[in-house]
């Protein structure tokens, strides 16, 4: 039985100090916790209580004003009944499809999420997942490991990458940074987006089906919505084409991913670079036994650089919240 | 020209092997039971030598074949291939510059990537059925890292736009400074060493060249920094090389050569900053092609007296 909060046993913070909510702590939590010390605001936090969450939130949360969340504590119309002070959700992503942003919008509450913080990363990783498919990287680095260099000689062939014809899928903060470094490459860089970039010097496709039939290889870069789920099905990637290569740091969602798999195993795409899948941590078995795949545990962004200028963002929102100043990275409707 | 005699020196690509077997009189010299006898019988009629990374023309190889006009090797890289001896004796030599340029590059940064971003020891993980929510490991950022380049050459310049790409500083160590390039020079290898988080090697392996990564340079990048070895085995000096990465005091490697290849040092299999590749820089279906009608375009224009499409010598 519980007569206070985890905090005030442990901390006893002043009264003035406003609660951030947290349900589960982020990675960004969990590896940085001391990032988020501030004056502005203290913790309050969900998971160290005993009581179930929506108990602990009737008990403790009437009069949170912020919540920090992420993937693992996904903020639905339930969740924000049970917080009728709320006004600031704040992601430590910069994927939001974990947030009911209809009903956000429709009580007023602001979001913000990690935009722009992580985009360096995500794109590196993407780059670098494509080059590994293509040049067969991972696969060739098995093959010296399992000491099969001497006895079986020169390793098969890859593709190259100068010249051929990238679609990036969602033409955001993740996806530009993809798109300059790929011309870097001599490829020739396509998108599709929910509408024209005014800036992209690239070719727009409405859709991602008929920028699948001019590309050699896709990069999702979107966020997952309700129009996004499972777009890139067994169509697409028909489309794409028996060399054609997909490379995922989106959301896992955005692919149907049992029709991905039914697509590498019978060859009618070439291959696949996949940081993330629509049932982390798990991975369809059928991926683990293909040479032609890269896989990745959903770590595209896992750099301290990248994390550590997360937590900033975090606490800006946070402290400028708190002192009614403006907020840093405000989820804008696109 | 079928009677002109071309030696093949080892198997490196079956579309150029075929090509050269419909043209020429093709001598696949590793089918051969004994090689000194068999140059004995046939030093009269080879006039060509095709050679590669593995294997070239040596001057004992030269001085066997007293007919022996042109070699033509299937790389840019000329290490195999007794020059001073070519020139001695007026024979022609031809390489494959430009075409793998950009596959040489791509590799590059792809290894860079590999490395720093542990792309390879991800893919081992999740693999191994192990992954579990709650696993964070956090790998280096690439964007915005310091970058080192030694021999600012086509592939050197290549490596340097990419790597521009993704807002890496650039410098540069060469034999005389490039007053044009606007990257910045450092005047030794261990000065550009300890001035980069990555260093890549590519410049070509000369006498001056051989192990010039060494344990002084090794030292100087210290335990963050990241070897990427793109030219040749014997420019780094491998045993010192395999104990800085062993005992931690080398942050970590991506190497496609080896100084004998096709042998690996063990030890470092076992390390998970170490992205260990099988020599296939300019291993793609479209380069080895363009490579393989570099060499038979060389040929031919040699043997019908027209000028050669990429002499060195």
């Amino acid at each position: 039985m519980e007569s206070q909060p985890p905090q005030e046993r442990s901390e006893q913070p002043t009264k003035e100090v406003p609660h951030v909510l947290v349900m589960k702590p982020p990675p960004l939590l969990t590896l940085f916790e001391d990032k988020f010390i501030s004056t502005k605001f203290q913790l309050l936090k969900a998971w160290e209580s005993t009581l179930p969450l929506d108990q602990f939130l009737t008990a403790y949360a009437g009069s949170v004003r912020a919540v920090l969340c992420s993937g693992a504590s996904p903020i639905t119309p339930h969740i924000i009944q049970l917080l009728p002070s709320l006004q600031l959700v704040v992601t430590a992503s910069a994927g939001t499809n974990h947030i009911d942003l209809n009903e956000c919008r429709r009580l007023g509450i602001a979001v913000t999420n990690a935009a722009g913080v992580f985009s360096d990363d995500a794109a590196d990783a993407a780059v670098g997942l494509l080059i590994d498919v293509l040049r067969k990287i991972s696969a060739a680095h098995r093959f010296v490991r399992h000491r099969l260099w001497p006895a079986t000689g020169d390793y098969p062939l890859g593709s190259k990458l100068g010249g051929k014809r990238v679609g990036i899928v969602g033409l955001g903060s993740i996806g530009s940074a993809v798109a300059k470094r790929l011309e870097a490459f001599g490829c020739t860089v396509l998108y599709n987006s929910r509408k024209p970039k005014p800036w992209a010097p690239y070719p727009f496709y409405s859709n991602v089906h008929e920028l699948a039939v001019d590309s050699d290889a896709l990069v999702v870069c979107c966020g997952l919505t309700a129009e996004t789920r499972h777009m890139i099905n067994r169509q697409v990637m028909v489309a794409l084409g028996k060399q054609g290569i997909i490379v995922n740091v989106a959301r896992g969602a955005i692919i149907d991913e049992k029709q991905m798999v039914e697509c590498l195993v019978h060859g009618e795409i070439g291959g696949a670079g996949l940081d993330v899948f629509e049932n982390e941590p798990n991975v369809p078995k059928e991926l683990l036994e293909l040479d032609n795949v890269v896989l990745s545990p959903h770590r595209a962004v896992f750099t301290p650089e990248g994390f550590m200028a997360a937590c900033d963002q975090v606490v800006a929102n946070l402290e400028a919240f708190f002192e009614h100043k403006p907020l840093l990275s405000p989820l804008i409707d696109e | 020209m079928e009677s002109i005699g071309v030696l093949l020196a080892c198997p490196m690509n079956s579309y150029l092997e075929q090509q050269l077997d419909k043209r020429f009189k093709l001598y696949r010299f590793w089918t051969v039971p004994d090689k000194s006898s068999f140059l004995a019988s046939h030093k009269d009629s080879i006039q060509a030598v095709v050679g590669n990374a593995a294997a070239g023309a040596d001057a004992e190889l030269i001085e066997a074949l007293p007919k022996l006009e042109i070699v033509a090797s299937f790389s840019v890289g000329l290490d195999k291939i007794d020059l001073t001896k070519c020139k001695e004796k007026g024979i022609r030599v031809t390489n494959t510059p430009d075409v793998l340029t950009e596959d040489v590059a791509d590799l590059a940064i792809g290894l860079m990537l590999a490395v720093l971003r542990k792309l390879c020891e991800s893919d081992r993980y999740v693999r191994s059925g192990k992954w579990k929510r709650g696993d964070y490991v956090l790998t280096t950022k690439f964007t915005g890292k310091k970058v080192g380049i030694i021999g600012l050459g086509r592939i050197g310049m290549a490596i340097a736009k990419r790597a521009e790409a993704f807002s890496c500083p650039i410098s540069y160590y060469s034999r005389t400074e490039k007053p044009e390039i606007k990257y910045k020079y450092y005047p030794s290898v261990v000065e550009l060493a300890a001035h980069c988080d990555i260093l890549v090697v590519a410049c070509p392996l000369t006498k001056e060249t051989h192990h010039i990564i060494n344990r002084e340079v090794i030292n100087a990048m210290g335990p963050k920094g990241v070897l990427i070895n793109i030219g040749r085995g014997p420019h780094v000096d491998e045993p010192e090389l395999v104990s800085a990465l062993v005992e931690r005091r080398l942050g970590g490697a991506g190497l496609d050569v080896f100084e004998n290849e096709p042998y690996v040092p063990e030890e470092l299999f076992g390390l998970d900053n170490v992205v260990l590749l099988p020599h296939v820089g300019s291993g793609t279906v479209e380069t080895r092609q363009a490579m393989a009608d570099l060499v038979i375009g060389n040929l031919e224009a040699h043997f019908q007296k027209k000028p050669l499409l990429t002499p060195v010598v």
